[in-house]
């Protein structure tokens, strides 16, 4: 069951178009990846989920039925632009905060101070929020996302600004989030964070979504058939026992060990490649190369520019 | 309607626990009545210390007949010179020396005054119209004319203005203290709609700066959020109104029952004093003392012949009306820029009329009634300072329900056109603004 669909949302600005004709599914309990260059329309397809801008055409569902204006209760954003009211105390302010989302008064402060002893930042509350630094205001910004505990959570490049220890306890609460039942779309350029936790992508390019499905099966689709072989013996040995089916792509070095990168062609497999080359070199290791979300970002991305 | 309700409290709140707030609503009303006590508290000061003043007069006219003051005595030396006074002049205890010479019966400038200090410009006055008077007396006397008929001519108009309301009733009014009131209430809408509207354009700026404005965004809509920041911050202005008034007239009675006991005692005295003319009619008035009271007691009658209800009613609507027009204006403006440097080219225009209105406003005391004033009062733009100036002087009701009625529609209009400005400008970062790009956003679907 999908938690989010768009239907074929069109938005354009004055000067340009921001998204044409995007549909996405966002299936539920899943971490989906929104990625896309700078300028993609990420962020004004993340605007018109949360309600914030309207789409020229095209139409949200949520749960099914198309979005209504309460619905805005059940999702928790963390935009990329974040900030607090510098003079207000941190516990006024996160209150506020969760009371504008729908939560009671005495809710709000109920789980406020679970979620604060967690973080162990109760010295804070009643700090000023310019005394904090800017990842201590983060983690604040944080629990306010996610206090009411919303069904969809949006982070839009969420690790920005965190220290390795602080962006690795996030990571743990986003796939904490997700083992207690929340659906999380992510919006990121962080390729390695991606790979981490999603499940699926979506990759927005020039307002179009040029790319979607799991992250496993995009993988797959995207391997060109490249092995890496690491051996003991000499580079040209081991080229000149190859047939003209099997091209060397690079020599490197692997663990101090002499390595190629093979590519495969038609009407050959792998088993075979071995059998040419161990009599003439010693195998190390040999392993598929399958791509990173990285270089399938940059590939794809270059592709659709021509 | 809960969440906009939640808006309005933090933004109220957030402001009135602020310690500027505390500063202003206290030196308000100490600055508000030092305005009124200090002027007051000056004049009672008014140079206590008695000066002599010798006379040489050798023309022989004014010996005995120059009136002495209570601060200013004069002495006759008609058996010295001038030079054996200015000889001793520094060991005397004399202020200044008069020198009269023969000539002054057809020469003005044979009166000259010898002083180790320049002296004050009332002693001065104080002695030509002692002299011109005398002198007029004693030409008129050569002409044959009787001391009594000269005192009886001696005549003082003082003009009270009757207002005949419309349910037959005569109301002393006062134009001078129309005109005060005029001023008073259209600079304090002109200094509220300056200061309150700023407020809610930098609010608006530090959202946008701080980057909370697409959290608060995705909980509430973008009109709410503006018209919780209009609305919250109109009700800190009101409070501080309200605070003022309250803080001022506690400071004023204050100050009145500590410093100026017998203020209250003369009140009783004046009003003796009128009646006492009104029986005899408008008859000569030979001393200064009595009329100078009469005029202050028609002052008094005259303040309290303004309709307060309706001036403070006037007051509020206005300042709402004129604030929530503005104010939105500001809103806009505020979600327009990226800092308050980049304010200057949209302000201009909303400047303008704010200062017309105070140019317009000195003409408007003088002549309430005229063409201008008329039609500056029912321009929204301009009409809650120029409105307020006409009140005191009495305005037709349909003339003032008009130009209420206009205002609110033009500050619907404004609302609406600046939510339009503000829900785009809001999640514009880094770009500089034109108006161009204005009446782009203005046409957006929302």
């Amino acid at each position: 069951m999908d938690i989010l669909k768009t239907h074929n949302i069109e938005k354009k600005f004055a000067n340009h178009v921001a998204l044409d004709n995007v549909s996405i599914s966002i299936p539920e309990n899943s971490i989906y990846g929104l990625l896309g260059p700078n300028g993609a329309g990420k962020t004004t397809l993340i605007r018109i989920i949360n309600r914030i801008t309207a789409p020229d055409k095209g139409e949200v569902l949520l749960n099914g039925r198309p979005l209504q204006p309460e619905d805005v209760n059940r999702i928790g954003y963390l935009p990329e632009e974040r900030g607090l009211y510098k003079k207000m105390k941190v516990g006024e302010q996160a209150l506020y905060l969760a009371q504008l989302k729908g939560l009671s008064k005495k809710e709000s402060l109920k789980r406020l101070k679970m979620w604060f002893e967690k973080f162990e930042i109760q010295a804070w509350w009643d700090k000023k929020v310019e005394e904090l630094s800017k990842g201590m205001a983060q983690k604040i910004q944080f629990v306010t996302t996610i206090l009411h505990e919303p069904q969809l959570l949006i982070f839009d490049e969420p690790f920005s600004g965190f220290d390795p220890i602080n962006a690795n306890m996030l990571k743990q609460e986003i796939l904490d989030l997700k083992k207690k039942g929340s659906t999380i779309i992510f919006s990121t350029h962080n390729m390695g964070s991606v790979e981490e936790l999603c499940d699926h992508i979506t990759l927005i390019n020039n307002s179009k979504n040029i790319l979607e499905g799991q992250i496993d099966d995009i993988r797959k689709t995207y391997k060109s058939n490249v092995y890496e072989i690491a051996f003991n013996g000499e580079t040209n040995k081991l080229a000149s026992s190859l047939n003209p089916n099997y091209e060397i792509v690079e020599k490197t070095k692997a663990n101090g060990y002499n390595a190629v990168k093979v590519k495969l062609h038609k009407q050959t497999n792998e088993n075979e490649l071995l059998s040419l080359i161990i009599p003439s070199v010693e195998v190390i290791s040999f392993k598929e190369i399958i791509p990173s979300m990285n270089d399938i970002f940059i590939n794809v991305v270059n592709e659709n520019k021509i | 309607m809960n969440k906009i309700k939640l808006i309005i409290s933090r933004e109220y709140l957030t402001r009135v626990k602020k310690k500027s707030f505390l500063v202003m609503t206290i030196l308000g009303p100490i600055l508000f009545a030092a305005m009124m006590i200090v002027p007051a508290w000056l004049a009672s000061r008014e140079d206590t210390e008695v000066r002599h003043i010798a006379v040489v007069d050798s023309s022989g006219i004014f010996i005995d007949r120059i009136e002495d003051t209570d601060y200013i005595k004069f002495e006759y030396l008609n058996d010295k010179s001038i030079h054996e006074v200015k000889k001793d002049f520094s060991e005397s205890k004399y202020y200044a020396v008069l020198q009269i010479l023969p000539s002054i019966t057809y020469e003005p400038t044979a009166v000259h005054l010898f002083s180790n200090t320049q002296p004050s410009f009332s002693i001065k006055s104080h002695i030509a119209n002692s002299m011109e008077k005398e002198l007029k007396y004693r030409k008129l006397k050569s002409h044959g004319i009787d001391e009594n008929i000269l005192k009886s001519i001696k005549s003082e108009v003082s003009i009270r203005t009757i207002q005949w309301t419309e349910d037959g009733e005569e109301k002393e009014s006062s134009t001078e203290v129309a005109m005060a009131v005029g001023y008073a209430s259209g600079f304090l809408i002109y200094f509220f709609i300056f200061l309150f509207g700023a407020q809610v354009m930098r609010g608006v700026i530090e959202e946008k700066t701080n980057r909370i404005v697409e959290i608060i965004i995705s909980s509430a809509r973008p009109f709410q959020l503006m018209m919780g920041k209009i609305v919250g911050i109109a009700l800190v202005g009101l409070t501080q109104f309200l605070l003022w008034i309250i803080l001022t007239l506690m400071i004023i009675t204050g100050v009145k029952t500590v410093f100026f006991p017998e203020l209250g005692t003369q009140n009783a005295q004046e009003i003796v004093v009128q009646d006492l003319f009104e029986q005899e009619g408008v008859q000569q008035i030979e001393e200064l003392q009595p009329q100078n009271l009469d005029k202050i007691s028609s002052i008094l009658n005259a303040a309290k012949s303004i309709d307060y209800g309706v001036l403070f009613g006037s007051f509020i609507f206005f300042f709402l009306g004129g604030y929530l027009l503005y104010g939105s204006l500001f809103a806009a403006i505020g979600a327009a820029v990226d800092n308050e440097t980049d304010t200057q080219q949209f302000m201009l225009p909303i400047t303008i009329p704010l200062i017309i209105s105070i140019v317009v406003m000195m003409n408007v005391v003088q002549n309430p009634e005229s063409p201008i004033a008329f039609w500056f009062s029912m321009i929204p733009l301009t009409s809650p300072i120029i409105m307020m100036v006409r009140i005191p002087f009495g305005v037709p009701y349909w003339e003032l329900a008009l130009s209420m009625g206009l205002l609110v529609l033009t500050f619907i209009g404004s609302v609406w056109l600046a939510g339009k400005i503000y829900r785009t400008g809001i999640l514009m970062y880094g770009k500089k603004t034109s108006y161009k790009e204005l009446w782009k956003w203005l046409r957006y679907k929302s």
